[in-house]
């Protein structure tokens, strides 16, 4: 019963701050009663995350909603604060816009953002991505039948990974020019090395037990390899896709930094932020945040589907 | 002919073939690139020329397509030796600066990892809140955010390193995290069993059993973390109209057309990134060998 009212003024705590945040007159906190109404909201939220948390943990029939609830109430948690401190404290737009504002100025020049989303996203990271992960997977798969070449690529490979190889961006902006082949470029240079290293790996991790089987059943090259090999190594090439897919939209927006047409992210970061438009810069980082992660997560489930087999996500099925 | 096979068999024959088949590879294509733009500027001139000058002078010129190796090795060799270190010339003076912003982001960042690491394994409310935000922030791509660190930062009126630092040390926290979460939860059952019978209180499982079960996952970690905090310095020193380092360097390169600088420039962030690699890797062998690990 006891908990029942606490969570009930919780959530009252929360609405009311939520609310007010939008109608106190800007720069409320100059009256400091008003942090008090903060501080009460942050510890409301703690303590609902708690009880959610306990719910997941029961094994109960709300396990899996409250799994998604709390990490969503730590989001609303973290946005709540940033709005009422901007529009409480009066932050100047140049150090950090609310988050209120970074919506409304999105909303407002969809049509920029698009143009600008068309140019990296849709033309030089995705013909990057598909050049680059293609490349890296034929390389592997011609690399793995030959011991020597293995033994020569792989600490070439290795070494590649470990240095900073956002740095050839200028070399391809002198070489392909300033619109978005040159993107593409560096983001195959990017997504290449990661996916041979972890298609190799996934080739090599043929259980022989199943090579033995398939060789008792006479296969064909062919068939062994998209039987047996491939699906086998689908957990590793997966691994390397998700990565790749951050890597390829960082490589595409750094590389505008150094030259580009005037559209795309990269530019209209360094543009807007040299115009201290930080409201526009944040709309576009927030487009391309949106863009990372529902690429990640199409990965994601596309993984689930094509490996269903694999021990680790078949754990989270039961 | 019994020597020559187990030579043939040696991994540094291998690296070595491939890396000779490369250099190769380099000096065809810089014959071709550098030799077009050559023929390009002879014949606006409408100057005679023959394929015998042309492979003669398409490895020397000023500021090629290509540059080759061996104009890349003088190029580091004038800008390292021949420049006192403290000359905004001297490729030295840059790389330190680097060196400086992406120690102190990496040592930041791996606090940081680590105590967030120790906050998820410890606490049940920031395992469901935190640990998703965790994995969502590296689907952002981060690196579009450093232009706006370092300005609001600077409008606070703080400049220099630090702002860089803090991109390094956004880059650097999450592979710290993730793999400190795994190793701090990888303690033998059997001996988290027997320090509960002890009554051993939560501090005691950390500092005599946690913690040392979690260094083989902390060294894998912070050899990926270094490499990203070296990223996110260069990235850094891109945007911001920097002073100085290896990534000022690159923008600068990029802008008056100095080939050879870019490729100088960026051969010496990787052998930093190798650097600094390896001296993670020294480290974790001297403190796993202390501990009786056998490697």
């Amino acid at each position: 019963m006891n908990t029942r009212i606490l969570t009930l003024a919780a959530l009252v705590c929360v609405c009311l701050q939520s609310v007010l945040v939008f109608q106190l007159p800007i720069g409320f906190y100059q009256q400091r009663f008003w942090l008090l109404l903060l501080a009460l909201a942050v510890m409301a939220c703690v303590y609902l995350m708690q009880r959610l948390a306990n719910i997941t943990s029961s094994r109960s029939a709300g396990a899996k909603f409250s799994q998604l609830l709390v990490p969503a109430l730590f989001g609303f948690m973290v946005l709540m604060l940033w709005e009422a401190i901007v529009r409480g404290f009066n932050v100047p737009l140049v150090l950090m816009p609310a988050p209120s504002r970074i919506m409304s100025t999105l909303l407002n020049n969809l049509p920029t953002l698009w143009a600008d989303f068309q140019q990296t996203y849709l033309k030089a990271v995705i013909a990057g991505y598909l050049m680059g992960c293609g490349l890296g997977f034929v390389t592997a798969k011609w690399v793995v039948r030959s011991p020597f070449l293995q033994k020569g690529l792989l600490p070439l490979g290795n070494f590649m990974a470990s240095i900073p190889i956002i740095g050839i961006a200028p070399i391809m902006v002198m070489w392909f020019g300033f619109d978005w082949q040159s993107k593409a470029a560096v983001v195959v240079i990017m997504t290449f090395f990661p996916m041979l290293i972890n298609t190799l790996a996934g080739l090599k991790s043929v259980d022989p037990l199943h090579a033995d089987l398939m060789h008792t059943y006479a296969a064909g090259k062919s068939q062994i390899f998209f039987k047996s090999q491939l699906p086998q190594a689908m957990p590793f090439i997966f691994n390397a896709l998700k990565l790749n897919s951050t890597l390829a939209l960082i490589g595409a927006i750094v590389a505008e930094f150094f030259g580009t047409p005037i559209v795309g992210m990269g530019f209209r970061i360094s543009a807007e932020v040299g115009r201290m438009n930080m409201d526009m810069v944040w709309a576009t980082i927030f487009v391309a945040a949106l863009a990372g992660s529902l690429s990640y997560g199409a990965l994601a489930l596309l993984e689930r589907w094509v490996t269903f087999w694999h021990p680790s996500i078949r754990d989270k099925r039961s | 002919m019994q020597r020559l096979k187990s030579l043939t068999q040696h991994t540094g024959f291998a690296v070595a073939v491939v890396v000779l088949a490369l250099l190769i590879v380099w000096y065809m294509a810089a014959l071709w690139m550098n030799g077009q733009q050559l023929i390009m500027t002879l014949e606006r001139t409408q100057q005679p020329w023959t394929y015998l000058e042309i492979v003669r002078n398409a490895y020397g010129i000023a500021r090629p397509p290509l540059p080759v190796p061996h104009q890349i090795a003088v190029e580091l060799y004038n800008s390292i030796v021949n420049q006192p270190i403290t000359s905004r010339r001297s490729l030295l003076y840059h790389t330190i600066i680097t060196l400086n912003s992406t120690l102190l982001g990496f040592a930041m960042g791996s606090i940081l990892g680590i105590l967030i690491a120790v906050g998820i394994v410890h606490n049940r409310t920031l395992n469901a809140s935190l640990m998703p935000w965790v994995i969502a922030s590296q689907t952002v791509p981060i690196l579009a955010i450093a232009p706006i660190i370092v300005v609001v930062l600077g409008s606070i009126n703080i400049t220099g390193i630090l702002p860089k630092a803090m991109i390094s040390m956004y880059l650097s926290f999450f592979p710290v995290t993730i793999g400190m979460v795994k190793g701090l939860r990888s303690a033998d059952k059997l001996h988290m069993e027997l320090m509960m019978t002890y009554n051993a209180s939560a501090q005691q499982m950390f500092w005599k059993l946690r913690w040392f079960s979690a260094q083989p996952y902390l060294f894998a970690s912070l050899k990926i973390a270094i490499s990203a905090a070296l990223v996110g310095a260069i990235v850094a020193e891109l945007p911001t109209g920097a002073q100085g380092g290896l990534g000022a360097r690159l923008l600068s390169g990029s802008y008056y057309g100095q080939t050879i600088q870019i490729w100088a420039a960026l051969i010496m962030s990787a052998l930093l990134g190798w650097f600094l690699i390896t001296l993670v890797g020294l480290a974790e062998r001297w403190i796993l060998k202390r501990r009786g690990a056998v490697l």
